[in-house]
């Protein structure tokens, strides 16, 4: 038989229990935040990082609460968003221009307990992560894909900035597209801007007028495909899925997918066991994609298409093997081997195959 | 029908007044605009206006985003005040940064506190280099300068963007266009330990002083008044126009140059083509809130920077978008134009007449 004291020691570690139980389910979620370049808009870099976004508030129902910052200018002001983020207790903050790296390092060193998370950038810190994903690895597939289908064997690249991410790019569509057709050559325009449609635009116009009859695009705006529509050519898309601007002239997209790594990266951190590293994934991953090919593309080559990309899923295709050749006739890498990873960060050069030459330094 | 009738005497007290009357206007169309979105006007009040201000970390970010904003807008009211129209403080404010970046990289071994004395003159420079070319096009072709201060600022802004991906590009930067970052000697001293404000901010109010000296008790700064009065009188008088339009311009561009080199050497600490926000055109607004007077231009480059900051923290916590600052400074400047229309003109009911 119990006595009194016993029962209300029992009494109590129930209380006790119950109260912490309560607590658990209670818990507040965990708040996470964005920082995007410019506004989402409905296609484009910001709009992909916010369907991951979505994506992964879904995929944690009820364990995070997230929210974005857009149009924040890669300036001076983006250190005072991500700190403010930090400031009101945002366990991970996503920082997702190349143009926020100095200043999320600076903010993450005052705020320990935060994980930081920078996309595109190059420098780390005791808690801040960066990452980023092989675009090429698609670029390359469409490059297959244009080779096959231009008839004036012209392709056009309409590119905003020559860094090496953009780089990497242009000589992946080439090589893919050289790949299937010897013939093909690749021109280059630079509009010097992430996002102007205006530009975007004139620039496909220029290369459709020159014969290109495949072009495509590193730039925001859906504009080159827009173009390409009215011109009567073919267009693959760039980032999301564009074919709503040009059904006819959309052969496919090269698009980014971010949600399975935010869920990823969100799931370690709530767990506790996030570390900072160097994320660099891409087919294998998930984050590279190509949108619904358009059904002018023949049978045959959609299937050569989807194997391409199994190749690429399971690591044997590898679009910078050897032979890797610039323009001027160089050989960078030998038949057999394969470009380094520390190679492609430092890409300055065109391939054989690029007509146009890169802009003088 | 109702028209608008001009006012034989129009009211100096409201002059003054007006830009306190579209600051209420603007603020009830703010909180309309809150209730119209499905936020609570009050609770958006407090998040856009006060919370900005709750600490003194907020406080520091309101008169570090206020400081360009002074330098500008006080150069520009030189020229203003003469009717000399620089309309491209924003590439002289990129070209003073390009100028001060160019010493503190040339430097960068350096640790004398000389660098910085370098950038100050250099970002000064660089500035009034650029806003020479209007005022020499205006004084020499009498071309107008509005177009060609314009057509400035997207050249600064192309040739910033060439400088850092080409001469001034961090050899280490894995080919991203930015320039290495400064060392110590080359940044503005803190004012606030763990704040960002800095030196610059002294500078400004320097200058806003300096400016009032100039603009009410210099012979020049009558000159300028009478001819932004009247031309005729100006011209009457035997002032020289092409003196005022060199004076304006490059009044204008010598502190436009500055904030840009605060920039970098501020907040920034090296240089990228994100360099400059927008505070060029900005600041233009700022001169017209401010009716081109130093004190008022302290006042308003606070209030304008609160737009921005207020903006920010709606996004945070409210979710609204981006465009809400815009949309702010829209109603701000739309009230003032509004308010001056009404302080010149009086609105008249008047009948069709009949025939």
């Amino acid at each position: 038989m119990k006595t009194r004291i016993q029962r209300f020691i029992t009494a109590g570690l129930l209380a006790t229990l119950a109260g912490f139980s309560g607590a658990a389910a209670a818990a507040e979620p965990a708040s996470i935040g964005f920082i995007y370049v410019s506004p989402i808009g409905d296609a484009g870099w910001t709009y992909q990082h916010d369907q991951g976004r979505q994506e992964m508030e879904k995929n944690l129902a009820g364990k995070v609460k997230t929210h974005y910052v857009e149009n924040v200018a890669e300036g001076a002001d983006a250190e005072r968003v991500i700190r403010e983020m930090a400031e009101r207790g945002d366990k991970a903050i996503f920082a997702t221009s190349f143009g926020y790296m100095n200043y999320m390092l600076k903010v993450s060193k005052k705020y320990p307990k935060t994980a930081f998370l920078h996309a595109t950038g190059y420098k780390m810190g005791k808690n801040m992560g960066i990452y980023n994903a092989r675009f090429y690895q698609g670029r390359y597939v469409a490059g297959v894909i244009a080779g096959e289908m231009s008839k004036s064997n012209k392709l056009g690249y309409v590119a905003a900035f020559p860094i090496p991410e953009v780089l990497q790019g242009i000589n992946a569509f080439i090589k893919g597209a050289r790949s299937v057709n010897p013939e093909a050559t690749l021109s280059v325009i630079w509009v010097n801007s992430w996002y102007d449609p205006g530009k975007e635009r004139e620039a496909a116009l220029t290369l459709i007028s020159q014969g290109a009859d495949v072009v495509t695009h590193h730039t925001d705006s859906t504009a080159v495909v827009q173009a390409a529509e009215e011109k009567g050519v073919y267009a693959i898309g760039y980032h999301s899925d564009m074919s709503k601007y040009g059904p006819n002239a959309h052969l496919t997209a090269v698009t980014h997918h971010w949600g399975d790594y935010y869920t990823k990266v969100v799931e370690q951190v709530l767990a506790g066991t996030w570390k900072p590293e160097s994320f660099w994934g891409g087919y294998k991953e998930g984050m590279i994609r190509l949108a619904p090919l358009n059904p002018v593309i023949p049978e045959a080559l959609q299937k050569r298409v989807a194997q391409m990309e199994a190749d690429l899923k399971a690591g044997t295709l590898k679009p910078f093997a050897g032979p890797v050749v610039t323009q001027d006739g160089k050989t960078l890498v030998k038949a057999g081997e394969v470009m380094s990873d520390h190679d492609l960060e430092k890409m300055n050069y065109y391939l054989e195959g690029v007509t146009s030459k890169l802009p003088k330094k | 029908m109702l028209r608008l009738e001009p006012r034989a005497d129009a009211s100096r007290l409201m002059r003054y007044l007006s830009p306190l009357i579209a600051v209420a206007l603007m603020l009830i169309g703010g909180l309309a605009l809150f209730a119209a979105l499905g936020k609570d006007p009050l609770e958006g009040f407090r998040v856009y206006f006060l919370n900005p201000l709750r600490d003194l970390y907020g406080l520091s970010e309101l008169l570090l985003k206020a400081t360009p904003l002074m330098l500008i807008a006080m150069g520009l009211s030189v020229g203003f005040r003469a009717n000399v129209w620089n309309i491209g403080a924003e590439g002289q404010f990129i070209m003073g940064g390009v100028a001060a970046s160019a010493i503190a990289l040339y430097f960068i071994e350096s640790d004398s506190g000389w660098v910085l004395t370098g950038m100050v003159l250099a970002g000064a420079l660089g500035g009034m280099a650029w806003a020479a070319i209007p005022a020499f096009l205006r004084t020499l072709f009498n071309t107008n300068e509005i177009l060609t201060s314009l057509m400035l600022v997207y050249i600064a802004q192309l040739a910033v963007s060439w400088l850092v991906h080409g001469p001034m590009i961090d050899p280490d930067g894995f080919g991203f266009p930015q320039s290495k970052m400064f060392e110590d000697s080359a940044l503005l001293p803190e004012l606030l330990g763990g704040t960002r404000l800095n030196a610059a901010f002294p500078m400004a109010l320097t200058a806003l002083g300096l400016g009032y000296v100039f603009l009410q008790r210099s012979f020049m700064g009558f000159q300028m008044r009478v001819a932004g009065e009247s031309e005729p009188a100006a011209r009457y008088a035997g002032f020289a126009a092409r003196r005022m339009i060199w004076v304006g311009f490059l009044a204008g561009g010598a502190l436009a140059g500055i904030a840009g080199m605060a920039e970098v050497a501020g907040p920034m600490g090296q240089l990228t083509t994100h360099l400059s926000n927008n505070y060029g055109f900005a600041a233009i607004i700022v001169a017209f809130i401010a009716r081109l007077n130093p004190v008022g231009i302290f006042f308003a480059s606070l209030l304008m920077a609160l737009l921005y900051l207020g903006g920010e923290q709606a996004q945070q916590y409210l979710g609204l978008p981006s465009s809400i600052s815009n949309v702010f400074q829209g109603l701000l400047l739309l009230c003032l134009l509004g308010a001056d229309v009404l302080i010149n003109y009086r609105l008249r009911w008047k009948p069709a007449e009949a025939g």
